[in-house]
């Protein structure tokens, strides 16, 4: 019989949400390479071209939430494979608490900058 | 009746030689995965000049994307975020039960385009450097 594998804790939703943001940022990941690339190009960047496009609600809402979710899918896969590499006691939960703290400032200044672009106050 | 495969509790990389295209993948995958979640940091700090005004901002982004090596990197972001794109479909369809008797085929094929659309895309990032 095959032995049970696996770095998920059972019980757990991490893995579905894992998944869940996979499946967003397959499609969000790739509309933002094509926009900021293709439609745009890396020598036209200013700042006002930034703001015409987050005072679009949609376009701002659809960029936090982009930023929400790479954060997560990317910070969750990192820790995934630490734990894959072995990673136990104080260590896993020293370095299970500083992504967190990492995830929360980026989330912050991420959300910051886009109110800046927006009009938006920033705190 | 089902087999077991022991891969032990510590990937070993000292094992290489053996790798499958399966693993191959799953290296991929963490290495991508890696390079992508250390730009999304540099990314949203680069961009956070917005915060401190639209000169400082302008002039950050015009700066940096005037160095040749900027779109260089540029293009090798690219390449890794378009294989971690497409080896993360088939990731999602091989969970769904999706074509797990030819994932690799499916990782060979991930490989060939993303190469092709790194290669092609090429004009497109460097337009504007020289």
């Amino acid at each position: 019989m095959a032995e049970h594998y696996s770095s998920f804790t059972e019980g757990g939703r991490l893995w579905l949400w894992q998944r869940i943001t996979a499946a967003f940022l397959v499609v969000v990941l790739a509309f933002h390479f094509f926009l900021l690339h293709f439609v745009y190009h890396a020598d036209e960047v200013t700042f006002a071209l930034s703001q015409s496009r987050m005072q679009t609600w949609t376009y701002y809402s659809l960029m936090v939430l982009f930023l929400i979710t790479a954060t997560f899918h990317g910070v969750n896969g990192v820790y995934n494979a630490l734990l894959n590499q072995g990673l136990t006691g104080t260590k896993r939960q020293v370095v299970k608490w500083t992504l967190v703290v990492a995830s929360g400032i980026l989330l912050v200044q991420g959300i910051r900058t886009a109110n800046a672009w927006a009009g938006i106050g920033v705190f | 009746m089902s087999q077991s495969y022991n891969r032990g509790t510590i990937e070993s990389f000292g094992r290489w030689r053996e790798f499958s295209a399966g693993m191959w993948a799953w290296i991929f995958h963490k290495f991508t995965g890696w390079v992508l979640v250390g730009y999304l940091f540099t990314h949203i700090a680069v961009l956070s000049t917005a915060i401190e005004g639209a000169e400082m901002y302008t002039n950050t982004i015009v700066t940096l994307e005037g160095l040749l090596l900027v779109r260089i990197l540029e293009v090798g972001l690219l390449a890794v975020a378009v294989f971690h794109i497409l080896n993360g479909l088939r990731l999602l369809l091989v969970d769904l039960g999706v074509g797990l008797e030819s994932q690799d085929k499916s990782f060979y094929a991930s490989v060939i385009l993303t190469g092709a659309i790194t290669v092609a895309s090429v004009p497109t990032f460097i337009a504007g450097a020289f």
